[in-house]
């Protein structure tokens, strides 16, 4: 690679060419202010924070936008670039509603942090803002358009990564926002509800909708017993919400917070995907004995499930009829573990701590409620919100002593735990199929091929003399290529697939940490495979508290009671919710 | 003709029917294309750098420079783009070029993609324009018909087609990226640079684009030779320009003089003069410097303006008299850039306002010593860090006032009572 010579703030260094002054400078030591910049975007350069002074040029390009050339002499602390900086900010603050203390971003805005690190103290320009409602029609996503900044990082990631162009820029100039088309809400478009947008918001324009008072009231309601059901992918994200390393396994702390925080009984979600891996393994031998239909895709990730029944419904009944392990978990919440207990259903309220924010979604559909009228899954949260509960109730995170899931829903496996990174649904279900179908046990159940941020990843397995193809593909842009692969028999030789609606699966989730890019869902990836092979037991089918389930409850996989409470049906839903 | 007119684009203005291309080929037309097919295409790149013409549109980029960096760059497909989305306040030489004398930009065109090796034109005319449109799109169908556009251009092997694409009336779409998104189906939303068109422009391919006038000379340059062309105008300013005068003097209209002549005898000897008399005069439209009356010897002339430290624009002259106040047209200008910034960038979409909040504070008579400080600094990072040239040069009327005006911008700050102090 050829190499060009810089001199950033009089300290010469040698970088590769076509490398932006913004990485060129990281390299001298010197950090950038940027608003709109993300790394795993495309280079946007509209705010205008990253200004810097580059001699022989006139104006003040931005370090985002701008490559080195040989022999650049580049300032990025000069009274010019500090003034263009401080003048940006103070014109975004003008027109935006700063009401820093009672921010849902309080302490991680970037807007917030710019402005500190600029030193504004007070703004020179009058607060023109004009105060709009906030758009809180959807279940999971709250959009309040008094916060944004019109950095655009929203309307790439609906359209670059999920394919949905939910948002675009509406307008021109001073008067231009962005939004839905034609200004409507949020839940009358064909929003999934996946939350990816409100991941890489650097204010707190579009947000995840808080429940975290609902449980409040419910934990300090004494005629309720509350229990809690964790993702697979909670477990290796929440940790960074308390300064700890992206992928860190705190599955123990976690499960100490929440019996700090007074839930009754802290259960895993992992279990329920045991379960889903039984009823979905069974399910897919059958399509193959019985001529159903194939492929067989998945129905774990509720964003994904949103997207089929709005953009591609044709294709339903291909779905897999199993409920998501969430609501999984909802339906044996309040259908088989009262009795166990001696209580009533109407007395549990069960939560649930997700990566996402389309869980919040499906929760509240219709088909989740067994009794038709309650939820089963009472109250959703994500990893944000479990991190700000902990945070609001003093529980020192980092400090806590590890502790065990209750039972009887806290046994699981790795196979369970792997459905936090893409494809490993498919990998989990891999080794069930395998060794129910064959009666063999199999030599390697690490199936690499379908682990990773590759879009789409195929393997291939031989099932009693058939060669069974898979496939796994994460965010809906891929989803969608894997639908009109469908759709135009491209697909047909292929078995199962599995589709995860968000980058990298749920550790990538739309209700995660702040901050993902590819390198840090690569670190959440590492963890969730990590714990995978520290578990003793690593297939579904030898769980011994899911088998029994079978044997106390449900007596069989896809029996009457199976088909009560742990499948579901689809709707048709192209013209919205 | 005036002493200090040259007629070159506008020779045959009112002489022929620009609905005829038989009146134009009268008059030697299409014989400049003809002449470039018998040359290379570096040939004919070389003699329009040797020629020094540079484009009309505001930028003054030399045309030669731009031609070869498209003939240079690798690429099978590549595209002319005319800009004629003439929306700078002020400006109407590409209007009265375009229902003029329409073959005289096709040519100039066609000259172009036979030298940068294009297939392909578009001509993105303002939507406002529908006589332009009407006359352009008369004049490419003919110029088909005889077969100076289409397939095998007059026997040459080389292929070239015009497509006319019209705008919603969006200032922004005269920058040059904001247009090719356009016609790409975008909103018009100007970018960061680089990569220029030249490299990377319309669908991702290089891309020359120029203004209308810029087409309209190269037949010239063709025809006459670079040398016989750079004899027109100064040292540093090489042929004519198209001025659009207008304002208050007597004799409105587009006029055009060689480079060097001095502004006010553009006002005095081809405008007649204002009733009153001046007060100031807006060169190069809105986005263009304000002048006091004392300045106007300064010379058209791309080296003069620089050397005052201001940008000749695409040549409108706005003479205003006095009656009408420096404040009021300085705040015009303004509001006419808040209303047609693309909203993209923070400083333009967020600081014009701004720029106007504070004027009227002014103009109210209420600002306070500390405004002038704040506007100052407000127009640097204004034209320091907007994304295109709309932003960049929004505040250059307020700027400019400030500089030749200061005491209307002293008269507007709060005088404060005996009392008070």
């Amino acid at each position: 690679m050829e190499k060009v010579k810089v001199k950033i703030n009089n300290k010469e260094l040698e970088v590769e060419k076509g490398t932006l002054i913004l990485d060129a400078a990281k390299k001298a030591g010197v950090s950038i202010p940027t608003l709109c910049y993300h790394p795993d975007q495309e280079i946007k350069a509209n705010c205008r924070v990253c200004a810097v002074e580059v001699d022989g040029m006139k104006n003040l390009p931005s370090a985002c936008a701008t490559v080195v050339c040989d022999g650049m002499v580049v300032r990025t602390n000069t009274p010019r670039v500090r003034s263009a900086r401080k003048i940006n900010i103070e014109l975004l603050l003008s027109n935006h509603n700063m009401s820093c203390t009672t921010c849902i971003r309080n302490g991680n805005c970037e807007l917030q942090k710019i402005a500190a690190e600029l030193g504004i103290r007070e703004n020179t320009f009058d607060n023109i803002m004009v105060l709009q409602d906030k758009d809180e029609s959807s279940p999971s996503i709250v959009r309040n358009q008094n916060k944004c900044i019109k950095c655009g990082r929203c309307i790439q990631i609906c359209a670059n990564v999920q394919g949905l162009s939910i948002l675009d820029y509406t307008g021109r100039g001073h008067t231009s926002e962005v939004k839905p088309a034609y200004g409507k809400y949020l839940n009358d478009v064909r929003c999934v509800a996946c939350g990816q947008c409100s991941t890489v918001c650097p204010v707190a324009a579009i947000t995840e909708k808080e429940d975290i008072e609902r449980v409040w009231e419910a934990i300090n309601d004494p005629k309720k017993h509350v229990v809690v059901q964790t993702a697979p992918a909670v477990r290796v994200s929440i940790g960074e919400e308390f300064g700890m390393e992206p992928g860190e396994i705190v599955t123990g702390k976690m499960v100490a917070a929440l019996r700090a925080l007074g839930f009754d009984a802290v259960f895993d979600t992992d279990f329920t995907a045991d379960l889903t891996i039984i009823e979905e393994g069974h399910e897919l031998l059958k399509r193959i004995r019985e001529g159903g239909v194939l492929p067989m895709l998945t129905s774990c990730s509720p964003g994904w499930i949103n997207f089929i029944e709005q953009y591609y419904p044709e294709l339903l009944p291909h779905v897999s009829t199993c409920k998501s392990p969430q609501q999984m978990f909802g339906a044996l919440a309040k259908g088989y573990y009262p009795e166990k207990i001696g209580k009533k259903p109407e007395d549990i309220f069960s939560v649930s701590v997700m990566p996402c924010t389309a869980k919040k979604y499906e929760a509240q559909r219709a088909e989740m409620r067994l009794d038709k009228k309650h939820q089963d899954v009472d109250a959703v949260l994500t990893t944000r919100e479990l991190g700000r509960m902990l945070k609001q109730a003093g529980i020192e995170f980092s400090r806590l002593e590890e502790e065990e899931y209750d039972d009887p829903f806290g046994i699981s496996t790795g196979a369970a735990v792997i459905f936090g990174a893409t494809g490993g649904v498919m990998e989990a279900a891999l080794r069930t199929v395998y060794e129910v179908a064959t009666g063999k046990t199999l030599g390697s159940i690490d199936f690499t091929d379908v682990r990773g941020l590759k879009g789409i990843k195929e393997a291939a397995v031989e099932l009693n003399g058939m060669k069974v193809k898979v496939m796994a593909a994460h965010s809906l842009s891929n989803a969608n290529k894997v639908m009109e692969m469908i759709k135009s028999g491209d697909a047909s030789d292929y078995t199962f697939i599995e589709i995860m609606c968000c980058p990298g699966g749920c550790i990538g989730g739309g209700g995660q940490p702040y901050g993902a890019t590819d390198e840090l869902r690569n670190k959440r990836i590492s963890g969730i495979y990590k714990a995978d092979k520290e578990l003793p037991i690593r297939k579904s089918h030898e769980n011994p508290a899911v088998k029994k389930l079978y044997e106390e409850f449900l007596i069989e996989p896809l029996g009457e009671r199976s088909h009560q409470l742990l499948h579901t049906h689809y709707t048709n839903r192209k013209n919205g919710r | 003709m005036n002493r200090i007119e040259k007629k070159l684009l506008t020779k045959r203005f009112g002489i022929i029917d620009p609905m005829s291309i038989e009146d134009y080929l009268s008059l030697g037309g299409y014989a400049a294309l003809q002449k470039a097919l018998k040359t290379t295409p570096h040939a004919v790149v070389e003699e329009i750098k040797a020629s020094g013409l540079r484009g009309r549109g505001g930028a003054a980029f030399p045309v030669g420079q731009k031609m070869e960096a498209v003939q240079k760059a690798k690429s099978g497909v590549k595209y002319i783009i005319c800009n004629a989305d003439e929306g700078e306040p002020g400006n109407f030489k590409d209007r009265y070029l375009m229902e003029n004398d329409p073959h005289q930009i096709i040519e100039g065109m066609a000259i172009s993609a036979y030298a940068v090796g294009a297939a392909k034109g578009y001509v993105f005319i303002r939507g406002e324009y529908s006589r332009s449109v009407y006359v352009m799109d008369n004049a490419i169908k003919a110029a088909k018909e005889k077969g100076f556009l289409g397939k095998n251009i007059l026997g040459s092997g080389m292929d070239f087609d015009i497509e006319i694409y019209t705008g919603a009336g969006s200032y922004v779409c005269g920058e040059e990226f904001a247009l090719m998104l356009c016609i790409e189906g975008n909103p018009a939303r100007s970018t960061f640079k680089p990569p220029f068109p030249t490299a990377e422009g319309l669908y991702g391919k290089p891309t020359q684009i120029n203004n209308v006038e810029s087409f309209a000379n190269l037949p010239h340059v063709i025809q006459d030779g670079a040398q016989e062309f750079a004899k027109i105008g100064t040292k540093h300013s090489k042929g004519t320009k198209l001025v659009s005068l207008c304002g208050n003097v007597r004799e409105k209209g587009l006029y055009e003089v060689p480079f060097g002549v001095r502004l006010w005898e553009i006002i005095e000897e081809l405008g007649r003069g204002v009733q009153g008399s001046i007060r100031m005069v807006q060169v190069g439209g809105a986005s263009g410097p304000v002048l006091p009356p004392n300045m106007l010897g300064i010379k058209l002339d791309y080296k003069d303006f620089a050397d005052n430290g201001m940008s000749l624009g695409s040549g409108a002259v706005i003479v205003i008299d006095t009656a009408n106040e420096v404040l009021d047209i300085v705040r015009n200008t303004l509001e006419f850039f808040r209303h047609e910034s693309c909203g993209k960038c923070t400083p333009c979409r967020e600081g014009i306002v701004h720029l106007l909040i504070i004027l009227d504070r002014f103009m109210l008579g209420e600002a306070e010593k500390k405004d002038l400080e704040l506007l100052k600094t407000l127009i640097q990072a204004i034209e320091d860090t907007s994304i295109c040239g709309l932003g960049q040069a929004a505040p250059t009327a307020l700027k400019t006032a400030m500089r030749y005006f200061p005491e209307v911008f002293a008269a507007g700050i709060k005088k404060r009572s005996a009392k008070a102090i």
